[in-house]
């Protein structure tokens, strides 16, 4: 595997033998010195141009446990400010002797677009509206951890909220559906892109209808925007509608598991702090973020040798 | 006096039929159509096609302003190898042509060229704003008839009426690119399937259909003459139809890239294929061919936009649209039209000469008397683009790997060759 951009070019295969792969690296985080050699010798540049906490920190983390060079690129003191292009960013970056790009940027598509200009690997941690792999990654990795389950056949997965402009969503549905999962897409009409009758899920605009039917309620990040673009009238209508309550918490299965992939909107999407969610996974997901990294950035550099061994 | 020039050995294609004989050309006009003529030169014509030049209804020439992508000299020798001898300057310039003065220059930079008839366009309102006319009166006593803020649409109704009551006194067409804005923000492409897989902001068929039927409307309580730039779906086929069945004065164009590519390219993530209007669906290429074939759709225009690699190499959200168009609008349109020869002449020529009114020395039968603005062309050669030969300044075109049929040998301007043997001449 060269790149990972998207869920659709890792393939179901290439997203069981990921998973695998993340046990091995979770094992060796539990060590006492969670550090390999694996990727000595290799660099890993992060050239985000959206924010990011915990995608960036993970992948860093990740890095340096396997350690690689890391090489941060902070858009805010960077060239592109001064009008360098795209091309000359990642071309004068290439030039300093690097391995993979791990890439996040406003714009659809701009993981494939740098994967020309370059021979190293590109990462996408995120493009526009488009694809977050590696969210699909750690999510697939905490719902195979919680319910002790290789495959997700029969699974009900339930994703709520702005699927129009996530790339969480699109990444996830991909992910879920692979491995077997029924997903169910709640949010008003305005919330769902135009027309997706090509998608392997079902649509349901009410959030209660779903809620005791569910295994894995999986809740969305809305920003405050929609509102002044028309796609919903007030937020407080959206956390009636769609907002994970008290209420509807008590009505999910026993056995039900809450996540989301931060960071969240208390009081819009979450109207209950998630500790209080007895089954949440929320935090098992930030955990798993680092491992999930370690082991795409070993897959994609790594040169087949042991993971064993010291650092 | 200029050398006399023979075209031996095509077929000449007019509108009352076809003819296999030699024409002879001098001092600008065609002197004598028959057998065994000869001349000062002689261009080959055997197996081709000759036919009246052709006349692009949309040429984006960008100077002044954008002199980076494209000048008026590169544009005209880009579309004297494509066969073209009169090009529709738009008017997106910068400053924009709204007012004399850069109208004489446009068309002065034109004759310096000396490769093609360059024919400025007006602007509808001022600076393209949308917000007053433009001096249209003026603009017209100095011989602009066709006005359009081509790159966006009209947007206030009311100011769009107006300026179709002013342009009818004047005798002028109005030429509209119709997108509603309000539903296109920071669209990149076709709303469909593949623009929600790929999570952008859609274009969708109705933010030009609803435009095409509110101007349609306008024309049938203003009386005034109207062109549509570019039409790219189904449903504003159907629209021009139902309006050319009442008997409304619209005339449309269709677009060679409408014609041959799909809104799925752009899941390539290659800027080259983003386009305003975007690319649309299969269907909406089927609804198109059939405008053509049943009258619809007047002209095929080429909507020639270049811009610089650097700013075609950005994202596709931040990539400026448009394509090139040219050199390659023959070999598309024979490639992928499904249209006789007949009918592609009267597309590319004889249709659009009229609506540009300039018919009086193109578009016309090649015959005696007439000005001799003529294409030679093969109409059976496969070929492909090759990027280092475009005489355009840019080179963002989406044909290259692609095979195209037909393909232009000469080009004959006012009577001197611009093109022989697919060479431009200066």
């Amino acid at each position: 595997m060269k790149h990972l951009r998207s869920i659709d070019e890792l393939g179901v295969e290439g997203l069981v033998a990921l998973l695998q792969l993340t046990d091995h690296m979770a094992e060796i985080n539990q060590r006492p010195v969670p550090k390999v050699p694996a990727l000595r010798g290799r660099t890993v540049a992060s050239l985000f141009f959206e924010d990011s906490t915990r995608t960036r920190l993970s992948f860093e983390t990740a890095a340096k446990r396997l350690s690689a060079d890391t090489m941060t690129f902070n858009v805010s003191t960077s060239s592109v400010n001064k009008g360098e292009s795209l091309r000359d960013t990642v071309a004068t970056i290439t030039d300093m002797g690097v391995d993979a790009f791990v890439v996040r940027h406003k714009s659809v598509g701009i993981p494939w677009q740098i994967s020309q200009w370059t021979k190293a690997s590109i990462i996408n941690a995120g493009d526009g509206a488009h694809q977050h792999p590696t969210q699909a990654l750690v999510d697939c990795y905490t719902i195979r951890e919680a319910t002790h389950t290789q495959r997700f056949d029969g699974m009900q997965i339930t994703i709520v909220g702005d699927i129009k402009h996530s790339r969480v969503a699109r990444s996830n549905i991909q992910a879920f559906s692979m491995l077997g999962a029924k997903v169910t897409l709640v949010a008003p009409p305005t919330l769902l892109p135009p027309d997706i009758s090509h998608w392997p899920v079902q649509i349901n605009h009410h959030l209660d209808d779903v809620i005791p039917s569910s295994d894995v309620l999986y809740m969305l990040r809305l920003q405050s925007e929609r509102m002044s673009q028309g796609h919903v009238p007030t937020l407080r209508e959206y956390s009636e509608q769609y907002g994970l309550t008290q209420k509807r918490v008590s009505r999910l299965k026993d056995s039900a598991i809450v996540m989301h992939p931060g960071p969240m909107n208390r009081g819009v999407e979450m109207q209950i702090d998630p500790s209080d969610v007895k089954n949440s996974l929320i935090h098992r997901q930030v955990a798993n973020g680092v491992s999930v990294r370690m082991a795409v950035l070993f897959e994609l550099l790594g040169t087949g040798s042991s993971l064993g061994g010291q650092a | 006096m200029s050398k006399s020039v023979v075209i031996k050995g095509g077929t000449i294609v007019n509108p009352d039929g076809q003819s296999r004989v030699d024409v002879r050309i001098e001092n600008g006009k065609v002197v004598e159509v028959g057998a065994n003529l000869s001349a000062d030169v002689q261009l080959d014509a055997s197996g081709c096609i000759v036919s009246s030049g052709f006349v692009d209804l949309h040429t984006h020439l960008r100077e002044p302003g954008k002199e980076e992508a494209e000048t008026i000299e590169t544009g005209s020798r880009a579309g004297a190898l494509g066969g073209y001898t009169a090009l529709v300057a738009m008017p997106n310039t910068d400053p924009p042509q709204d007012s004399i003065a850069v109208i004489d220059f446009v068309r002065e930079q034109g004759k310096r060229a000396g490769l093609v008839d360059v024919v400025p366009s007006g602007c509808i309102t001022l600076g393209r704003l949308g917000e007053t006319l433009a001096p249209m009166a003026e603009l017209a006593q100095a011989g602009v008839t066709l006005f359009t803020d081509d790159g966006v649409g009209v947007q206030d109704a009311s100011l769009m009426r107006r300026a179709l009551e002013y342009a009818k006194g004047l005798g002028v067409t109005l030429a509209q690119h119709c997108e509603v804005a309000e539903l296109t923000k920071g669209a990149v492409m076709n709303e469909c399937q593949c623009c929600t897989d790929l999570g952008l902001p859609g274009w969708p068929s109705i933010a030009e259909e609803l435009m095409v039927f509110r101007d349609i409307e306008l024309v049938r309580i203003t009386g005034a003459t109207m062109h549509f730039l570019h039409l790219s779906t189904a449903r504003s086929v159907e629209l021009v139809r139902a309006a050319k069945r009442d008997g409304l004065p619209i005339t449309a164009e269709v677009t060679p890239h409408h014609l041959s590519l799909t809104q799925e390219l752009l899941s390539s993530y290659d800027s080259v294929y983003k386009v305003n209007p975007p690319l649309r669906s299969a269907d909406d290429i089927r609804a198109l061919k059939v405008g053509l074939l049943d009258g619809t759709i007047d002209a095929i225009a080429t909507d020639h936009a270049p811009h610089p690699r650097r700013d075609k190499e950005m994202s596709l959200d931040m990539a400026p649209p448009g394509m090139l168009g040219l050199e390659t609008a023959l070999g598309v349109v024979m490639a992928y039209g499904d249209l006789e020869i007949k009918d592609v002449v009267a597309l590319l020529s004889w249709n659009p000469a009229r609506i540009a009114k300039i018919d009086a020395n193109h578009g016309r039968p090649v015959a005696v008397g007439e000005s001799a603005n003529i294409c030679v062309f093969d109409p059976d050669l496969a070929w492909s683009v090759d990027i280092e030969r475009l005489a355009s300044k840019s080179i963002n075109t989406p044909y290259v790997g692609r095979t195209l049929r037909g393909r232009v040998r000469h080009t004959i301007f006012k009577g001197t060759p611009t093109v022989i043997d697919g060479q431009a001449q200066k």
